[in-house]
């Protein structure tokens, strides 16, 4: 495929190398970076809600045109994304997927055990906590805006990002302090 | 483009699968769930996997389910609900 694009002259090798080169720099900081900063700025975290994509630019992170939507945890509700169908993941802002992300055990069983397979990640969820599932099937990718764990109120936005794994921006662990 | 479904509309996801590449997965085929939003129209990856240009656009929505609904015998909570992206043509709007 890529030397029949390349041969037609829709794109060139030195495009195709770029592009690798981009995602795979990628980490899950970029996603931390976001993270933290909307735990800081309650302005910011509203038009990450309302524009994930133009929210990661105004923190210097493009992310193409990949069409982002940012699901928030609360009180009342946690949520987790999963790809049932492939593999579908916000590589710009989190990386390459885990290899769990993508195998068929998870895929198939947090749709319809949530609970159990997060409980398998050591996350524990009171029955008032309401679980959302994101079944990513089409042309969004998501991303979990965690909780800002209890005692972190003294931290600076880079201690933040340091709480916020790739784990718990796919919904399966929740931040906690760092002893 | 216009699109025919509203938030909060209630819907059904059409079954009979036709053979080949769909996005729609088989275990919400038949149930219904609520318009979450409307992510807006996308060129049909039902078409755009055998080389086509996938047009027209489909409107694309994001419908919620409650776990009740999609597995019988969901014992975790009954709060519990799923997301879901499904294109227009999958959907119909639930009868009551």
């Amino acid at each position: 495929m890529r030397e029949l694009l390349i041969e037609k002259q829709v794109i060139t090798a030195e495009e195709v190398r770029a592009a690798v080169e981009t995602l795979d720099s990628r980490t899950a900081a970029g996603g931390a970076k976001v993270v933290a900063h909307a735990w800081c700025d309650p302005e910011y975290r509203q038009r990450l809600l309302n524009d994930g994509p133009a929210a990661c630019r105004e923190l210097g992170i493009d992310i193409g045109p990949t069409r982002l939507i940012v699901v928030e945890n609360t009180q009342a509700v946690h949520n987790v994304i999963v790809c049932t169908l492939c593999s579908c993941y916000p590589r710009m802002l989190l990386g390459l997927p885990p290899d769990w992300y993508k195998a068929r055990e998870y895929r198939s069983r947090v749709v319809r055990e949530p609970r159990s397979v997060l409980r398998e990640f050591g996350t524990e969820l009171p029955d008032n906590v309401a679980v959302r599932v994101h079944d990513s099937t089409a042309d969004m990718r998501y991303l979990v805006l965690p909780l800002r764990p209890a005692g972190s109120e003294n931290l600076g936005e880079n201690r933040l990002a340091e709480l916020v794994t790739r784990d718990c921006m796919i919904g399966v662990t929740r931040p906690v302090m760092l002893p | 483009m216009g699109h025919r479904l509203q938030i909060g509309d209630r819907v059904v996801v059409r079954t009979g699968a036709t053979p080949g590449h769909i996005r729609t997965p088989r275990y919400v085929q038949g149930k219904t769930g609520v318009v979450e939003r409307v992510c807006g129209a996308f060129a049909n990856p039902e078409e755009l996997a055998y080389g086509r240009a996938g047009l027209p656009a489909r409107t694309l929505y994001r419908v919620r389910f409650r776990q009740t609904e999609l597995w019988p015998g969901y014992r975790e909570s009954r709060e519990d609900t799923l997301d879901v992206e499904l294109y227009e043509h999958w959907l119909r709007p639930a009868e009551d």
